[in-house]
């Protein structure tokens, strides 16, 4: 009897060890950033400030674009990235052409359609106001790791919200970020390496 | 007339100089003088803008900015706005904003502002707007902010440096 259940021991230290290395294998897997995971961006639809709905990925499709997340209520970060960024589509000239930075709204709730609309006239026409439905406006911005907050003030309340531009390559990739502290120079320098590549 | 009385009538004077002057322009005789407030134009629809100024305190004793007013906005706040990591945050400052004696209190972009919420008009670049600011100790100033284009920078219309 002993051989055999030395034989029996075996097999049962041999599945043990089995299962561990599984759960091992699995773990790792799990671990790993799987490819959702790991993309940042990617396409995303939207209710754009001329009332239609607008599939960002499909209406870029093989050009470069670029996302900012802000808001119309915002007494001064917002109208100065639109205008330096207006300013630096102007510079970057006959390449910028058809470059369209979407201006993602993160107060849905006061942010409609035709007041993105009125807000952006004062820019460069290739600003392009979006909005939709709470929901919709977290998941683009989880999407894009932007981050926004509801801040009570007062009189009623304000907005947290990611100030840097968000730069994507004409397959949609990640190229990059316009950050509000960059020189003008840096911003057209990176705007033109993306416009070519 | 004893000494002692003429003495503190003189007090008195000086003590009203100031209050006299405030009631007419500037306040030069404040101990808080206010230079170059502007604010900044606002697009088409927006409900916010905000003001920016250099609070000095002349005088022996610390100040604190505890209110705004305007005609053009139905409610003024004073307000902190910073930048962490590609993240603008703003806060509306409760206690006011302290103004140390001997001190200056800058208020510009990308920092502390006066901010102007539910605007009855836009700001237009070119227009002043008319406005009263309220000090703890040096009481209620008269301010007039010049209003400079979008884009406009600290230091835009002037040197202060």
């Amino acid at each position: 009897m002993a051989p055999s259940s030395n034989v029996l021991r075996l097999i049962r230290w041999s599945a043990w060890g089995l299962v561990g290395l599984l759960a091992a294998v699995s773990l790792y897997l799990t671990l790993q950033p799987g490819p959702t995971q790991a993309v940042l961006g990617g396409p995303f639809t939207l209710t754009s400030m001329t009332g239609e709905r607008r599939n960002v990925g499909e209406a870029e499709k093989g050009r470069p674009y670029a996302v900012f997340f802000g808001f119309t209520h915002c007494p001064d970060i917002c109208p100065t990235a639109m205008y330096e960024t207006s300013q630096l589509l102007e510079k970057a000239g006959e390449a910028a052409k058809d470059f369209r930075v979407y201006f993602v709204s993160v107060d849905p709730e006061r942010d409609t359609a035709e007041q993105l609309k009125l807000y952006l006239s004062a820019f460069d026409p290739r600003l392009i106001g979006m909005t939709g439905t709470p929901e919709e406006i977290a998941a683009v911005a989880r999407q894009h790791r932007a981050f926004y907050r509801k801040v009570p003030t007062p009189s009623g309340y304000t907005m947290d919200h990611t100030a840097t531009i968000l730069l994507f390559d004409r397959k949609g990739a990640f190229f990059g970020t316009l950050d509000p502290k960059e020189s003008q120079d840096a911003q057209l320098a990176k705007l033109t390496r993306l416009l070519r590549s | 007339m004893s000494t002692r009385l003429r003495a503190a009538l003189t007090g008195l004077l000086i003590a009203a100089a100031p209050l006299a002057a405030t009631a007419q322009t500037a306040a030069p005789a404040s101990s808080i003088a206010l230079t170059q407030p502007w604010a900044r134009a606002t697009p088409p629809g927006a409900k916010v803008g905000a003001g920016y100024l250099v609070i000095e305190n002349r005088g022996a004793a610390p100040d604190r900015l505890l209110a705004a007013r305007t005609p053009v906005a139905n409610v003024v706040e004073i307000h902190e706005m910073a930048m962490e990591g590609g993240t603008m945050r703003m806060r509306a400052l409760g206690n006011g904003l302290p103004v140390a004696a001997g001190g200056r209190a800058e208020l510009k972009p990308g920092g502390y502002h006066i901010m102007f919420i539910d605007l009855k008009q836009p700001l237009k670049a070119g227009d002043s707007i008319a406005g009263e600011l309220v000090f703890e100790k040096a009481g209620t100033l008269p301010v007039k902010f010049m209003v400079m284009p979008i884009g406009a920078t600290p230091g835009a219309g002037h040197q202060h440096h």
